[in-house]
């Protein structure tokens, strides 16, 4: 009887556990299954180097918005990644504990604070700043990095931080031993140790930064061209999903999962990648 | 030009304080400024009336009830999935093939930006299973969302627990699911309340995936079938179609001091578990 027990608990466990595997499939399929005939109708080239976006005359070409998430990303990580690895280096090397122990949950709540928050944030200061000082809308590929940037901001940190602080006592020790100073140390020895756990947060956050939707709306101007300079708007893969869900009906909604298939895919390449940095170490 | 190292040392030391001090200006400039803006707005009729006028006037009652609801539909399917996962991933199995499956599933999902678990839940619980906009096709999708959160929070939770506890329990004769449930479990459960908790922040503060799965009505829920809206949804659609500032600020205040409320419960229990000598 008690076996048998056992035996059922192990087999209810291991069905709970390919619960993540199941719903994983799921999202594939579902979205595959909507969003492949558009592709297959418009073909694959068509649909992610077409430049024009005019779903009422049927016309699907994302890669303005390819541009736009590219160049939004590639801002964000330009902007947040020294900062947070600055920030990083500080929680696990200079700070104090009694001033980490303050700034640690601090992080954690710039992590937790919903990112319509940010994006109307960015609307009521950032655009504005952007606007009144450097000229062009406001509404832009700048506004939307700085907004992203900081929104990345706690992934970037909190695994970099672990990282560091997962590196063996000796390494600082004989460094310091050898006569090297705090930041010679933290520069040649500490930084280049923890390496790959810093890359895969810096590929997290490009992750996470990439595949944000409502901040961006709220701050990109959503204009779909492809941007001329970081003053212009543009829009990104997510956004485009988020302002035509609303109302989009037939190809108009195949093409939008279509699009998710394509944010899908870029990101499922990204956590691979990520994975495959942490686990070589 | 070769710098000295001591001329390095401090410079690095200015850039490195410079930088943790700009993330905490940040973060106090987007608190202060919504919290400035919006406490004000926060009275007794704005947390119990009905939006009226497209929530021009009225509260914003009605999207109080419809977060709670969607984040308590998301957290109980989530809770039991996650737990159960985190066990598996621990007790019942050793590193091998399918552990590797399934913490790959759960990264890759941690991965997916939440426009597309919106897609998901549009086309799997609102058409494919018929459910409609609604608190639980909401709830559903989120649980989805979270479910990473949970996997991840409880295992480490779950990991920290002594060998010994577990080695006491077999050595008594405990079988393996008493010694799960009673020994282990009991141990772990601070930890794992954290996951959930960390798991009802991010429910509260998503926008993206809810607005596709539970719809935007602003009447009271009668049912977890009825189209609901989120505190989260509700700020963004006032602020983006500018329907009224004052209540889009007051929302906002209501989101942040909620969430920071969720944050000092989950780094309360997390300090009183290292505090126990976990």
């Amino acid at each position: 009887m008690k076996i048998n027990k056992e035996k059922i608990s192990g087999i209810v466990f291991l069905l709970i556990a390919l619960s993540a595997l199941s719903v994983l499939a799921l999202i594939t399929i579902f979205i595959f299954i909507k969003g492949v005939p558009i592709i297959n109708k418009v073909g694959l080239f068509n649909f992610v180097f077409g430049m024009v976006w005019d779903p009422s005359h049927g016309a699907y070409g994302i890669f303005p918005m390819i541009i736009g998430s590219v160049s939004v990303t590639l801002g964000a990580a330009v902007l947040g990644v020294p900062v947070a690895i600055c920030c990083s280096i500080f929680l696990a090397e200079y700070a104090p504990a009694a001033l980490s122990n303050f700034v640690r949950p601090a992080i954690q709540l710039l992590a937790a604070i919903p990112s319509v928050v940010y994006g109307f944030w960015g609307l009521l200061f950032v655009v504005p700043a952007i606007r009144n000082y450097l000229g062009g809308p406001g509404l832009s590929i700048l506004a939307g990095s700085i907004i992203l940037g900081i929104m990345i901001l706690p992934t970037i940190i909190s695994i970099s931080e672990v990282s560091l602080l997962a590196l063996p006592r000796q390494y600082k020790e004989g460094a310091y031993a050898l006569g090297l100073t705090q930041w010679q140390t933290i520069r040649s020895v500490q930084l280049p140790a923890a390496k790959s756990g810093i890359v895969a947060a810096i590929i997290l956050g490009i992750g996470r930064a990439i595949g944000e939707t409502m901040a961006v709306i709220m701050v990109l101007g959503n204009a779909v061209a492809i941007p001329q300079s970081i003053l212009d708007p543009a829009r990104t893969l997510t956004t485009n999903i988020g302002i035509e869900m609303g109302y989009a009906s037939g190809e108009h909604q195949q093409a939008l999962f279509a699009t998710g298939i394509v944010l899908l895919v870029i990101v499922m390449i990204l956590n691979a990648f990520a994975q495959y940095v942490t686990r070589r170490k | 030009m070769k710098i000295s190292s001591r001329t390095a040392q401090r410079a690095a030391k200015v850039l490195i304080w410079a930088s943790a001090l700009l993330v905490i200006v940040i973060l106090l400039a987007i608190i202060l400024f919504i919290l400035i803006k919006g406490v004000p707005e926060i009275s007794w009729q704005f947390l119990t009336e009905i939006p009226r006028n497209m929530g021009r006037d009225g509260g914003i009652s009605s999207t109080i009830v419809g977060t709670l609801l969607v984040t308590a539909v998301a957290v109980i399917i989530a809770t039991p999935f996650g737990v159960g996962t985190a066990f598996y991933l621990t007790e019942y199995t050793r590193e091998g093939k399918i552990t590797r499956i399934i913490r790959f599933s759960a990264e890759s999902l941690s991965g997916i930006p939440s426009i597309v678990y919106g897609l998901f839940g549009f086309i799997f619980f609102v058409m494919y299973l018929k459910l409609g906009w609604s608190i639980l096709s909401g709830g559903l999708t989120l649980a989805v969302m979270i479910l990473p959160t949970i996997i991840r929070t409880s295992e480490e939770a779950i990991r920290t627990v002594s060998y010994q506890y577990r080695e006491v329990s077999f050595s008594l004769g405990g079988t393996k699911w008493q010694t799960i449930t009673r020994a282990v479990f009991p141990s772990a459960i601070r930890g794992i309340a954290v996951g959930v908790i960390l798991g009802i922040g991010r429910c509260v503060a998503e926008t993206a995936a809810v607005i596709l799965t539970a719809g935007s009505a602003l009447r009271m829920p009668a049912s977890i079938f009825s189209p609901t809206r989120t505190m989260a949804e509700h700020f963004y659609i006032l602020a983006r179609e500018g329907i009224s500032m004052e209540k889009a600020y007051g929302t906002a205040a209501l989101l942040i001091i909620l969430i920071f409320i969720i944050n000092v419960v989950a780094n309360t229990l997390v300090n009183r578990y290292v505090a126990k000598g976990h």
